[in-house]
């Protein structure tokens, strides 16, 4: 009783496991279990009960109660996807003036509110586009093709190469000096000689477009829930969701609702990237302290002044953050997105994945990387740009950019006119070097892969057979031997225990939701490939994270990197990875770990730096060595923090899981790919997509908890 | 009596929900405890007073003691629950939205305990700030800019940022944005309470010479008696939101009114804080001494010479002309004398 009462908390984990384990026990495995079919399959089978809500049927396997639940939630997907056709083909219609059909036509308002959004999308993109590329939609948009036809002189081709790297590098030199001057320079030479220009300046164009806008967005609405309660209480939920729902389940609604094309990708990016901007606002606006405020107040600002000069600059640390990530996303989108019909490297890079192509994917991914490094130091630097108010300048020091930019346009469009006099093979490469007609390394890397697969390919294998049938096979019959009952115990119990009544409560409303969907078995294996992955990559972190943290250039040098990797789109991970065990869920696994690490480290890192140096005196004064430092202050004092870094680390190692389901999964990302190609799969592709975030959700509100509680207990608030 | 620039009437100041109704019910009887029952903080109780033009009044007062709330109500950071406040006689809780924010644009500048300087702008455009917020050309905020940052002595820091600055230097940074827009009205929330000691001093001189070149009307909030004793013209003491005693400062360190201003008073070295004047007895036509001194000097400067006279000394202002005589004994009751009702 003694010891009860002296831990009490870890009587009940006892007392927990002991049920757990009890029904795990008591409950048997079904004969006629077999895993894989997911329940609601539209397969007619004699075996199957089928009950009917909202006119939607559903057909499932019927099992004991206790083993799996019946998917009492079968219906749903249906009926949102039937919402969803509802809305955009039948509801409210208003009449429109037909331009081709001289009347009135009576269409529903949400087609044409997505037809107006998409029309104008493809504006702004087509408009960007042509500055490089060339084209006439956007004249075309302001006056028709019978004026075009009647005025060839209007079709203006676009700027050469030569000419956009030179104004990308004077405006690098302009934002951030010589350094980022050199570094767009050579990223642009680099990106148009190895024969990507096309594709590049596509995927260019889209992210142009949808980094302003979703900054904009996420911008506002951060400022709207920092001024209104009500705002904030709206938003939070879906944010909560929507950061933890991966990125391919949004694609399926999206292509319902906007179509095919770069249009929707915009759109999809901005849903993406907008919630992290909104969190970041609103987080650097709550950080601004009360005097600074009321200096502004004092200095006799009015609202927008004192929002706009005083209070969102005080919080740019935030606020640039939030660009960062919402750059990132935008990256990571411009893969996704290829899915839906996004033109440019992404489409490049999955076609080539797609053929194995590893060389050519390598190179797009390089690019994309590239141009994603190089637009995120660019708006750093921006962002961080000082005024010299004292400067005598001559008229040449003051406009010597846009001078140099006007000369290398002449120089750049003569080189370009001259070139098409010496036509190479009928390419112009002062022009524009075509796609696949540059420079390509993709036979070398190719010949590469090749030569690991010939050299290590028996141990090679070895590792991924053992790794196979060792760890990862047991460990998902593991994982699906869990009586469903038990599942929901474990997890209800274990919010009770950190967190109480209302813990316990959003957990067990999370999971019973994913147990009663028709997917517990593929959410069971999405969890099992997280859960792999994250200890994996908390292990490798936490060794990493502290050995670098014992030398201060290491550490500074170990955040760059994370910084780094961090800008990579999420599917450039799976090229190496794929070049090392081709298409096996060792693969996925090792991208997983790969990514997830990331913020591992990072975590490890900020934690061990967030310990107070006055607690280091103290120890060193006490005559502890360094492994004592490191077991009785440091990590103690630091857990809080770190398990803030396993949450990011699990959120990312659920991204991964999900994008994995590429190479080929049985999870539930495979399931989101599907609704891909499926007619009717948006209602299926966003739910699953909730299923995903809801268990993101469940180990972030369990975490989360616990830190606050600990940090609370520790006095570090 | 010169010209007043701040009048508060019966002003109050009720943190909570149902403060507005409380108020009411409690008619004008506030009593601290029986409202933080309710849930209710007082920050500000039934506070009357007037500052002239030219004046320092400094508001002293432990923290908590509603000091900070009471100069936020009548810069209207913060609403006042009940009360009229007067600015240069017009009524400043009725001013619209607009017009608060032109009054503060042009008469009112203040400075706060932790500089409250923004992060992202260099000294020279931290001191603008205000001018560019009113509209003014750049280029020009900048030359006004330049010239407050050669009145507090930052010449040739003027594009640090505030982070590369130490903690005195970015308060005189804080002082000369306040007086960028040069506005007759000054606050100063515990400016020099984030500052070292000796910093702390220099900054207080600093202070003195500023006001005496440029003649504001000054609220100086301050939880150190020794430096409201230092600076003030008079001295508000609060406790619990109440105003304790309303005087000079000669005045309150010899006639404390309550128990808990007693408390301040015993420990100051009364040398220090007491002007001849304070001390004077009335003309007479006795056989003064050669020595004369300025009435207006603090008696432990010059106690050294007087009571080194046998005779009774003279008393002149600044014309020269004898108002008063002075005793050397009683130089010394006064200053190790216990606590006499009147002088």
């Amino acid at each position: 009783m003694e010891l009860l009462k002296k831990y009490p908390n870890l009587f009940q984990w006892l007392f927990l496991f002991i049920v757990f384990f009890f029904l795990c026990f008591a409950i048997d495995v079904p004969e006629t279990y077999k895993f894989i079919r997911a329940q609601a399959e539209f397969v007619k089978d004699p075996n199957q009960v089928s009950f009917t809500v909202l006119g939607a049927e559903v057909r499932y396997y019927p099992f004991d109660n206790f083993w799996r639940l019946p998917p009492l939630l079968g219906w749903l997907p249906i009926w949102v996807n039937d919402s969803i056709v509802f809305l955009l083909e039948e509801w409210m219609p208003i009449e429109v003036w037909n331009e081709d059909l001289q009347e009135f036509k009576k269409q529903p308002l949400i087609l044409i509110l997505t037809r107006s959004i998409s029309a104008f999308m493809t504006f702004v993109i087509e408009l960007i586009r042509e500055i490089p590329l060339g084209g006439v939609e956007t004249i075309v948009a302001f006056t028709s093709w019978e004026w075009l036809d009647a005025n060839p002189w209007a079709k203006l081709p676009g700027l050469p190469w030569t000419v956009v790297t030179a104004g990308t590098a004077i405006l690098g030199y302009k934002l951030g000096g010589k350094g980022l001057g050199i570094f767009a320079g050579v990223t642009m030479i680099y990106v148009s000689i190895f024969g990507q220009w096309e594709p590049s300046m596509q995927t260019l164009s889209f992210i142009l477009v949808a980094t302003p806008l979703s900054f904009i967005f996420g911008l506002i609405l951060g400022i709207m829930a920092f001024k209104s309660k009500t705002v904030e209480k709206f938003l939070n939920p879906i944010i909560m969701v929507m950061q933890t729902m991966p990125q391919y389940s949004v694609l399926v609604p999206a292509l319902v609702l906007f179509g095919n094309g770069d249009h929707a990708a915009v759109i999809i990016t901005m849903i993406v990237a907008i919630p992290p901007m909104i969190l970041l606002t609103l987080l650097g606006l709550r950080s601004v302290p009360l005097e600074v405020i009321e200096a502004g107040k004092m200095s006799g600002c009015n609202n927008f002044q004192l929002m706009f000069k005083v209070l969102i600059p005080t919080a740019r640390r935030d606020i640039l953050i939030g660009v960062n990530q919402v750059i990132m996303v935008c990256f990571s989108m411009a893969v996704i997105a290829a899915y839906i019909g996004a033109k440019g490297l992404g489409w490049n890079l999955l076609l080539a994945l797609n053929q194995l192509n590893i060389g050519v994917a390598l190179e797009a991914g390089l690019c994309i990387s590239l141009i994603a490094i190089l637009l995120d130091k660019m708006s750093l630097a921006w962002a961080n740009k000082q005024i010299d108010y004292f400067g005598k300048l001559t008229f040449f020091e003051r406009y010597k950019n846009t001078l140099f930019f006007a000369g290398s346009v002449i120089i750049g469009v003569i080189i370009a006119y001259i070139g098409s006099f010496y036509l190479i093979n009928g390419f112009n490469y002062l022009f524009e070097i075509p796609h696949n007609k540059g420079i390509s390394t993709a036979g070398f890397w190719n010949k590469g892969v090749d030569w690991i697969f010939d050299t290590f390919f028996y141990s090679l294998k070895l590792f991924n057979t053992w790794l196979i049938t060792e760890v990862l096979q047991p460990m998902r019959a593991l994982f699906l031997r869990m009586p469903a009952v038990a599942t929901l115990v474990l997890i209800i119990g274990s919010g009770y225990i950190i967190g109480g009544i209302r813990s316990a409560l959003i957990v067990g409303g999370l999971s019973l939701f994913i147990a009663l969907s028709p997917w517990w078995d593929r959410a069971l294996v999405t969890t099992y490939m997280t859960v792999f992955g994250v200890i994996v990559s908390c292990v490798i972190g936490l060794i990493v994270g502290t050995l670098c943290f014992q030398n201060k250039h290491t550490m500074r040098f170990m955040l760059n990197v994370c910084d780094i990797f961090q800008t990579f789109p999420s599917f450039v991970y799976l090229i190496p990875v794929m070049m090392l065990f081709g298409i096996t869920d060792t693969s996925v696994l090792i991208a997983v770990i790969v990514y997830a690490t990331i913020p591992a480290v990072r975590y490890t890192i900020e934690g061990l730096r967030s310990v107070p140096t006055v607690l280091h005196d103290v120890a060193s004064m006490s005559g502890v060595t360094k492994i004592q430092r490191l077991l009785k202050i440091e990590f103690p004092l630091a857990f809080p923090h770190m398990m803030l870094g396993l949450n990011q680390t699990i959120v990312f190692a659920l991204f991964m899981v999900i994008i994995g389901a590429f190479i080929g999964t049985e999870d539930l990302g495979q399931y989101i790919l599907k609704a891909l190609s499926d007619k009717k799969g948006a209602g299926i592709g966003l739910l699953l997509g909730v299923c995903v975030a809801f268990i993101g959700l469940i180990f972030d509100n369990l975490i989360r908890t616990w830190v606050d509680k600990r940090k609370k207990h520790l006095g570090i608030v | 009596m010169s010209k007043v620039v701040i009048k508060c009437d019966s002003v109050y100041k009720i943190f909570g929900a149902k403060a507005q109704k409380m108020l009411q019910e409690a008619n004008g009887n506030v009593d601290a405890k029986t409202f933080q029952d309710k849930g209710c903080i007082v920050g500000v109780n039934n506070a009357s007073f007037e500052v002239s033009k030219g004046e320092i009044l400094v508001v002293m007062g432990l923290s908590g003691s509603g000091k900070s709330t009471l100069l936020r109500c009548i810069s209207r950071l913060t609403e006042a629950t009940a009360g009229k406040i007067f600015i240069e006689g017009v009524d400043l809780l009725s001013l619209s939205n607009k017009q608060l924010i032109d009054l503060r644009r042009n008469k009112m500048g203040m400075v706060f305990q932790s500089f409250a300087l923004l992060p992202h702008k260099t000294v020279v455009e931290n001191i603008a700030f205000p001018l560019q917020i009113k509209g003014i050309k750049t280029q020009e905020t900048i030359k006004k800019a330049m010239e407050m940052i050669k009145l507090v002595g930052l010449d040739g820091r003027e594009n640090y940022f505030p982070r590369e600055l130490s903690g005195g230097q970015q308060q005189r940074v804080g002082i000369a944005r306040s007086l960028a827009v040069e506005p007759d009205i000054w606050f100063l929330d515990e400016p020099f309470s984030a500052l070292d000691p000796l910093i702390r001093k220099e900054m207080q001189d600093e202070f003195l010479r500023l006001q005496l070149k440029l003649q504001k009307t000054i609220m100086f909030i301050t939880h150190d008696f020794d430096e409201a004793l230092k600076l003030a013209d008079r001295i508000i003491i609060m406790k619990d939101g109440i105003i304790e005693q309303l005087d000079t400062p000669a005045n309150i360190v010899l006639n404390p009114e309550t128990d808990y201003v007693r408390r301040f008073t015993e420990e100051v070295p009364r040398e220090k804080v007491l002007k001849i004047e304070d001390v004077m007895d009335e003309i007479s036509n006795e056989n003064l001494s050669d020595f004369k001194v300025s009435k207006d000097s603090i008696i432990g400067h010059v106690a050294n010479k007087i009571l080194s006279q046998d005779k009774n000394i003279a008393v002149v202002d600044d014309s020269n002309q004898i108002v008063g005589t002075v005793n050397p004994s009683k130089i010394i009751s006064t200053v190790f004398g216990g606590k006499r009702k009147n002088i």
